[in-house]
């Protein structure tokens, strides 16, 4: 069993198509986003949440009540699985607020929960008090460690292939970012540590996905100088398609299991990684491939037909090809 | 490289990764259920530490205080304060604590699988800092009060309620306050000393002042002869109004110097409502605990409630016994982290090196923690809790439960596919494929590293990818079958082909890794890791193993002339 050997699709030839797809299912995501904002967790916003579980049903509206009291006013409850689970968030109001605030408000929550389920009758499965400094160094880290590792890559890559290639393979990996950002907001997934950390592994997965087919477009630079750049392009995709749709299969097969069985905590991480492997796949197709030939296009170069790769058993190039015919 | 080694490195691999894994001895440190006494326990597991999230446990992120006390040298009392923190979680009992500085100003301290949060948060955050000071015999604060709340008028704050308040005081006193005056007078005349003969006077004093919101809430505790001089009581109800009456800057200056206002630690039930004592403390301390070596909690044989024991060093016994030879009489407040302990005792004679703190209506539990925190010292600067995580250890196990099923059936789901998809040369796949999941298990056993909930859902996902090297090699190989090459060849040429597209690709993912690592906070850190070893361990066993397996396949059937992939 093959499937997709000898694969002769024309992915270049529609690529305007795909990129009307991705707009139209990106730029609602992040319109809602821009307006609506995204849904950080307490660890970014500074806060604290606490996790309660209950011998009996859980009366929200009481606890809500219970907590204006003690002067808690906005806090998001929701129930957590079940009618007996519930999962209190009271964000900081106000930046600048004193990391004591949190540990008040810790205790608030303890008290409102005393007299609205009484006390002994609830476990705590979980609290968080995180204070607004670090709260805010840690979006700053968030944000420092995904463009750092883009430079890191945009390095690597210029290293290993050439900087068109590093290029192509960032602007790739940067719509992959933009659209799961989108997909955050359209299923207003609550972004937490672990959402960062899908993210940065959608990057890793996106790179891996584009690098299988640069890698393709490389070595075929290298064994076939007189076709056309689009047509090794399409060559390319249409050769690492079979590894591309298996590979692919696999990691969503891993991911449905996570996000079904995985259990509440994991399940967010699974849904984003699950949109993240499908947009991290077209991306490399659509996004990388014809990047890299806008690319050509304009500044075309004797480094584009592989030049520089590191391939000490290529023959010599003997003169740079005119492009994209 | 010959079959052989081939071989010999793959079994040295496997045995490595066992021996890592193999459950071993673990020392722990708890303290004994009856005695209470700290204790090394042995016992045996796994080498692979579970993140607080799957374990259970409490995570903290504390701050120098400054709001209170002013740092010198932040710098150093950092240090000190990783060094106390230190010596109480070792007496606190829990198992491999972690407890480390992070960035320049701050302390992480992890607190794996304890059961009583509330009590651990106490004990990091507790000063512990210890002082003796006698209680003032000049009533002063008596003196101070009409010209405090001349002050407070000033400022236009008044009695709520003048008229009542001083009955409510009263009553909580079991008496009428100009009976309880009387009862001072009358024992200040039987004692006949010079102090008592100014009590008296500024006691007539204070009955003029009646009205003024202080002295409307202050009243000396005592009754007739009972009394602890220097102690007032204040309606517990009261008890924030006064202090942050008695906090603001002008009221406090009509204090005389030398001269310190404290409360007690805890209300006092006197009559139908709780009081809260409030004390005139003589400055500067006799003795503080920076000069204290030894502490212990045990039940007192008289009374049976708890109380720890201290012992002081050579310069502070001498001093402490200087100070109360001269103090035979009076009343030493025993203050904790600026909070009054007890009542204060009366100094019957000169105390020496050894003294020993009452804890009355309080559990051995308390006395056993204010020993721990007294011993290892006390804090320079006060901290506080910038950032808590606490997980409850069932939370934990659900998450082990459902994160190792979702591994199962999606490990089961790539089995089936591979196999049906890729045949003979899947099944050699999957062999790798459990040796990938052996040598990254080894590997986080071997560099220490902590499996959490994040980690798990990685190596979950890792098991979908670990099979992206085999099938990169797989395709290539049929690639070369299908452009006509011999089975010796393809596999070759397959391997060798597929291989810079399998170390670019996983280049990549390592180094988005170690960002990930270095930005990211414990559960991320631990998917950090998981993600970079399974990647690397996908690598080995693709790269090495699959080929090693290819190698021998061949060599049983050399003659083949179509491969099952």
């Amino acid at each position: 069993m093959r499937l997709f050997a000898n694969a002769k699709y024309d992915f270049l030839g529609r690529r305007k198509i795909a990129y009307l797809i991705t707009l139209a299912l990106t730029v609602p995501g992040l319109l809602v986003v821009l307006v609506r904002g995204l849904n950080y967790s307490v660890e970014f916003t500074g806060g604290t949440l606490m996790q309660v579980e209950s011998q009996k049903p859980v009366d929200v509206g009481a606890v809500r009540s219970a907590l204006i009291e003690r002067g808690i006013e906005g806090a998001e409850i929701q129930t957590f699985g079940s009618d007996r689970e519930l999962v209190i968030r009271a964000r900081v109001a106000k930046e600048g607020t004193d990391a004591n605030d949190t540990q008040a408000t810790a205790a608030a929550l303890t008290q409102a929960l005393d007299a609205t389920l009484g006390a002994g009758s609830y476990t705590v499965l979980r609290t968080e008090a995180v204070g607004p400094k670090v709260g805010g160094e840690l979006r700053e880290k968030a944000l420092m460690a995904i463009l750092l590792s883009f430079v890191a890559v945009l390095i690597y890559l210029a290293y290993r292939f050439e900087w068109r290639f590093g290029v192509a393979a960032i602007i790739a990996t940067a719509h992959d970012i933009l659209a799961s950002i989108a997909f955050i907001g359209l299923i207003r997934l609550e972004v937490s540590l672990f959402v960062v950390a899908g993210l940065m592994t959608i990057i890793g997965y996106s790179l891996n996905d584009t690098i299988v087919i640069f890698d393709r477009i490389r070595e075929n630079l290298h064994l076939r100088k007189r076709e056309g750049f689009v047509e090794i392009l399409n060559r390319s995709i249409n050769e690492t398609l079979p590894r591309t749709v298996f590979t692919g299969s696999t990691a969503l097969g891993s991911l449905i299991a996570l996000a079904v069985l995985g259990g509440d905590v994991v399940r967010p991480f699974a849904l984003l990684m699950l949109f993240g492997v499908i947009v991290g796949t077209f991306s490399s197709i659509f996004i990388a491939a014809p990047a890299l030939l806008e690319i050509e296009k304009r500044w075309p170069g004797p480094a584009a037909r592989g030049h520089m790769a590191p391939k000490p058993s290529a023959p010599p190039v003997r003169k740079p090809q005119p492009v994209g015919r | 490289m010959s079959i052989r080694t081939r071989l010999l490195v793959i079994l040295g691999l496997m045995a490595l990764s066992i021996f890592y894994l193999v459950p071993r001895d673990v020392t722990i440190r708890e303290p004994d259920p009856e005695t209470g006494v700290m204790g090394n326990r042995v016992i045996k597991r796994v080498p692979l530490k579970r993140g607080l999230d799957l374990q259970g446990g409490m995570h903290l992120a504390l701050e120098l205080d400054e709001s209170k006390k002013v740092s010198a040298d932040p710098k150093r009392d950092l240090q000190l304060a990783l060094t106390v923190l230190r010596k109480r979680i070792d007496e606190f009992g829990v198992t491999e604590p972690l407890i480390q500085q992070v960035g320049d100003d701050r302390i992480v301290v992890e607190l794996a699988g304890i059961r009583d949060p509330a009590r651990a948060k106490a004990i990091v955050q507790r000063s512990a800092f210890l002082e003796f000071k006698i209680t003032n015999e000049t009533r002063a604060l008596e003196k101070a009060l009409p010209a405090m709340d001349r002050v407070l008028r000033g400022m236009g704050i008044k009695a709520e309620g003048a008229p009542t308040q001083p009955s409510a005081v009263q009553q909580l006193l079991g008496g009428d306050t100009a009976k309880a005056r009387q009862g001072i007078a009358d024992s200040a005349a039987r004692k006949d000393t010079a102090a008592t003969a100014s009590r008296k006077d500024t006691t007539s004093d204070t009955s003029a002042v009646v009205g003024g919101v202080l002295s409307s809430l202050i009243q000396p505790s005592g009754t007739a002869g009972s009394e602890i001089p220097g102690e007032y009581a204040v309606p517990e109800t009261a008890f924030p109004r006064v202090d942050s009456l008695l906090s603001i800057p002008a009221v406090a200056r009509q204090l005389p110097r030398g001269v310190s206002l404290r409360w007690s630690a805890a209300p006092t039930s006197v009559g139908v409502q709780p009081v809260r004592f409030l004390y005139a403390l003589d400055e500067p301390s006799i003795v503080t605990g920076s000069n204290l070596v030894d502490a212990q909690a045990q039940l007192d044989p008289l009374t049976n409630g708890p109380i720890a024991t201290f012992e002081l060093d050579r310069a502070g016994g001498r001093k402490f016994g200087e100070e109360t030879g001269k103090h035979v009489g009076d009343y030493m407040a025993i203050l904790l982290d600026g909070r009054v302990q007890g009542r204060p005792p009366v100094i019957q004679s000169r105390i020496g090196r050894n003294g020993q703190i009452t804890l009355a209506g309080r559990t051995l539990q308390e006395a056993q923690d204010l020993a721990l925190t007294l011993k290892a010292g006390a804090l320079p600067i006060p901290l506080k809790i910038v950032e808590e995580r606490q997980v409850g250890p069932t939370l934990g196990e659900d998450a082990i439960r459902s994160g190792i099923l979702a591994g199962v059936i999606g490990t089961l789901f790539v089995v089936a596919v591979m196999v049906l998809y890729y045949r003979t040369a899947g099944v050699l796949a999957i062999v790798a494929l459990i040796l990938y999941v052996l040598f990254t298990l080894g590997a986080l056993a071997m560099l220490d590293a902590t499996l959490t909930l994040p980690g798990l859902a990685g190596l979950v996902l890792s098991i979908g990818i670990a099979v992206d090297a085999n099938v990169l090699i797989f395709e290539r190989i049929r690639e070369e079958l299908a452009a006509g090459k011999t089975v010796a060849l393809a596999i070759d040429e397959g391997f060798s082909h597929a291989m810079s597209a399998i170390v670019d690709s996983n280049v990549t993912t390592v180094l988005t890794g170690l960002f990930l690592f270095q930005f990211g906070t414990g559960p991320v850190k631990g998917f950090a890791v998981t993600l970079v070893l399974g990647v690397l361990a996908s690598m080995v066993s693709a790269i090495f193993v699959t080929r090693t397996l290819f190698i021998l396949w061949l060599n049983r059937k050399p003659a083949m002339a179509t491969l099952s992939i």
